[in-house]
């Protein structure tokens, strides 16, 4: 807590409250909110449509914008979780298990204000520590070489792997076939094509937007569209906000647990806000005094996983803005905003574009504070949008992304990309694969066979440079224990039951 | 059941044979993953043979196609007939994939949605979209 950290965070401040970086924040969490709200459209599908939108704004802008959106739709989500027991996003299922028992018991307001309050200070605490840790790992980063990056990255895909639902295997079938089509295109050292089967558009690689709208956005539609429309809308009283002095008495130290917990697990790769919030639930289920209370309606239920998911969503940029390596599909789609702006996401970005990092920093906080203003007043707008039938809003997000998609080039191949991948991403939820890991695996598979080669370049081909670095063999170690802990037969026990709870 | 072996298999199949048919140098690293993601294909595939899973239930196809006939529809009449009438297009295509199919209600929807896409994105952000057909001469 030095001078310099003041002095970063007021030109954060600086530029974070310029009137249009204001305007981006504002809009950002006001469409982040959006979607958290409806249902069938997350914030990976919304971010990426907007990504060909971000061309014309400032590079601080479009960041602060995405961002927004990000952590706005955590909060959206909440709100319809709790009103009308439809997590309108997925990191807020587990806000349903208890928001929707409050507000049947009428205390909707409470519950929401426990979001709300539990949010805010996560996001708080979370904003201090993407300031406070960024620099020093941005520092340790620039010491990095070839080998030690590769070895991150490994490192980096096992976590995701083991984080993700599901089968194991399959998860890691799913990072290797997103490595594999994350080389497709004119290889980077030799200028040859690769994969390209002679199709023109290939020839830069697969477009990424069109893969991620495929995967998420048309996928999620079809899966929508074929269970039948059964929604009912339930609008409870919302009642007095306020919560009591028991609430509170309840509700402080989950907040706590929940921030730590969603902090940490953000920072994680293939961690962020989904996985923080489904783990703080079970943790306070455990730690809890009122465990027994959990599913019928008990405040910590709402105010541990509001706060991880939170918390999760923002530290999650740590490894984004130091490291330069996306910690989720989120952060994936980040760097792709950044590359959009010509900025080349590691830790040198801090230092050579403080204003970028530490206006990205400020505008967290100042969108934490703006969504507690802004939310509680308008949670009746915001429930009456729910009112909106699923078939006249699907065919609106489809226009949207073929829209989107189209701009990105200006050529029907990326529209042509996006329903293929479509249609794979159905088969792939059909088969229980999880997209989220090929996605990752698509960001970094150039970059991993680029810092591989370096590195066997520098050690005239000898492999054992990765282990002979002591960095760099500290990250493999750490991924084969990780990797060892999830087969070990007692954690997987307890990593089934977590993921099951839902 | 059948399908997701047989899909599975293909994914694997598939990349093994990338892997292997492409020249070293730059071949390389995607030999290397293409092997591993066989290997591991292979296995996901035995153990489903012997696992008794549920069964992979059909897949919902009348759905896939008009999803993907509208994106694709839109994708690449765009140029020719113009942002208005692809739109149309894709609204009402992709309209009809759904269960309930109110003719009244979706022309209104295409109308908004029609209008709208025209206002923000031709002439708010300026994008060159052709608005209508191009007839000849």
């Amino acid at each position: 807590m030095d001078l310099q950290f003041l002095h970063n965070l007021s030109l954060g401040f600086v530029v974070a409250l310029q009137g249009s970086n204001l305007v981006y924040c504002l809009i950002g969490v006001l469409l982040g909110t959006l979607i958290g709200v409806l249902p069938g459209i997350g914030p990976v599908a919304t971010i990426a449509m907007l990504l060909p939108a971000t061309f014309s704004l400032s590079p601080v802008g479009a960041l602060i914008m995405l961002a927004g959106i990000y952590y706005g739709a955590q909060y959206g989500g909440s709100t319809t979780s709790i009103l009308v027991n439809i997590p309108g996003e997925a990191a807020s299922v587990v806000t349903c298990l208890d928001g929707y028992q409050m507000a049947r018991q009428g205390r909707a307001g409470p519950a929401l204000a426990t979001a709300a309050i539990g949010s805010f200070f996560a996001g708080c605490v979370s904003t201090v520590i993407v300031a406070m840790f960024a620099p020093p790992l941005a520092g340790i980063a620039l010491k990095f070489g070839p080998a030690e990056y590769f070895s991150l990255m490994v490192f980096g895909l096992v976590a995701a792997i083991v984080l993700a639902h599901g089968s194991l295997l399959k998860a890691i079938a799913m990072v290797l076939l997103g490595l594999l089509l994350g080389l497709v295109g004119t290889d980077v050292s030799s200028g040859e094509m690769r994969y390209t089967f002679g199709i023109f558009e290939l020839t830069d690689g697969i477009g990424f937007v069109g893969v991620v709208m495929g995967l998420f956005g048309i996928a999620e539609i079809i899966a929508n569209l074929e269970v039948k429309e059964a929604r009912e809308v339930f609008t409870s009283k919302v009642g007095r906000l306020m919560p009591s002095k028991e609430d509170f008495r309840r509700m402080w130290s989950p907040i706590l647990r929940g921030t730590a917990f969603g902090s940490a697990l953000g920072i994680l790769p293939g961690g962020g806000a989904l996985l923080a919030s489904f783990g703080a639930y079970a943790l306070e289920k455990k730690v809890s005094r009122y465990g027994s209370e959990f599913g019928k309606g008990a405040i910590e239920g709402v105010a541990a996983p509001e706060s991880a998911n939170n918390a999760g969503a923002q530290t999650s940029f740590i490894p984004l803005l130091t490291l330069g390596i996306p910690s989720n599909v989120v952060m994936a789609l980040m760097i792709g905003a950044m590359m959009i702006q010509g900025i080349i996401p590691g830790p040198r970005v801090m230092t050579e574009k403080p204003e970028l990092f530490w206006g990205l920093v400020a505008s967290m906080w100042i969108g934490n504070a703006i969504l507690v203003i802004l939310n509680l007043p308008l949670i009746g707008m915001w429930v009456k949008l729910l009112t909106v039938p699923y078939r006249l809003l699907y065919p609106s997000i489809l226009v949207f992304m073929a829209i989107g998609v189209y701009s990105l080039s200006s050529s029907p191949f990326d529209v042509l990309l996006m329903a293929f991948f479509g249609i794979l991403g159905h088969i792939f939820t059909r088969l229980e694969c999880e997209p989220a890991p090929l996605i990752l695996g698509f960001v970094l598979g150039p970059m991993m066979e680029e810092n591989l080669r370096r590195a066997l370049v520098l050690s005239r081909g000898d492999p054992m440079v990765l282990l002979t670095k002591p960095i760099s063999v500290g990250f493999l170690i750490a991924a084969v224990i990780l990797l060892g802990i999830v087969l070990a037969p007692a954690i997987r026990r307890k990593r089934e039951e977590v993921f099951v709870e839902d | 059941m059948f399908i997701g072996f047989g899909l599975f298999f293909m994914v694997g199949a598939r990349n093994y044979r990338l892997g292997s048919a492409a020249r070293m140098g730059p071949a390389y690293f995607p030999t290397m993953l293409g092997g591993l993601l066989a290997v591991i294909g292979g296995i996901v595939f035995l153990r489903s043979l012997v696992a008794k899973g549920e069964k992979v239930a059909a897949l919902p196809l009348r759905l896939l196609f008009l999803i993907t006939l509208s994106l694709l529809g839109f994708g690449y009449l765009l140029q020719p007939i113009g942002l208005v009438l692809a739109l149309a297009l894709l609204i009402i295509l992709s309209a009809w994939a759904g269960h309930e199919f109110r003719l009244g209600e979706v022309l209104l929807l295409s109308v908004v949605l029609v209008l709208l896409s025209v206002l923000v994105f031709a002439k708010g952000l300026g994008l060159p979209f052709p608005l209508w057909p191009k007839f000849p001469g």
